[in-house]
């Protein structure tokens, strides 16, 4: 029963990593720091989700498979990230001024 | 208990919907593709909820396939666009 409220409170709280990451995505000034809230939203939102639903699967091979799934994407989004940065830099999109 | 799913999945759907206003509404082309990218994720979420909430195997897989085939996109795209400097913003 503990585990379960657990699990509830874990998958509000990703739920709230991802519309902080997009109100983000909408308002931040630059591409920098929009980044920046994109891989907070995929890290953490997706992480704390999967953490809530690997407790509430009954199997444990569920559970890992979904970890599983956490870890491939958080290797897939940071290099991806790390890539956009690298590009915008080398076309010199710039900082905002006011950021 | 189990309807709580479906709100949470109905707030992760108004979230993909917010992207995808970015996505088609943003006027620097990068930002459209992190738009694309936050909206893979969450698109993710969505579908891992929803196995949860329908008990259906076949949805994970599918939500493995949804994350890494949005990040080839970003490959895909850094490598053959390039940005315009008009992207810049007021320096």
């Amino acid at each position: 029963m503990i585990i379960n409220i657990l699990g509830w409170i874990l998958l509000t709280i990703g739920v709230v990593f991802f519309i902080s990451g997009t109100i983000a995505l909408i308002r931040f000034p630059d591409v920098y720091t929009r980044l920046h809230a994109l891989t907070k939203a995929d890290n953490l939102g997706l992480g704390f989700i999967i953490f809530g639903l690997a407790l509430h699967s009954n199997s444990i091979l569920v559970s890992i498979k979904l970890l599983l799934i956490w870890f491939l994407i958080m290797l897939a989004s940071a290099s991806m990230s790390h890539l956009i940065s690298l590009n915008a830099l080398k076309n010199k999109i710039n900082l905002d001024e006011e950021s | 208990m189990v309807e709580h799913y479906q709100i949470l999945a109905t707030i992760l759907l108004f979230v993909v919907v917010l992207g995808l206003i970015k996505v088609f509404g943003g006027k620097e082309k990068i930002v459209q593709l992190l738009a694309l990218q936050l909206l893979g994720t969450s698109t993710v979420a969505l579908i891992l909820l929803l196995a949860q909430q329908l008990q259906l195997e076949g949805l994970r897989d599918l939500a493995l396939i949804m994350g890494l085939l949005a990040c080839i996109v970003a490959i895909a795209f850094v490598h053959y666009v390039k940005f315009n400097s008009e992207n810049t913003l007021k320096k």
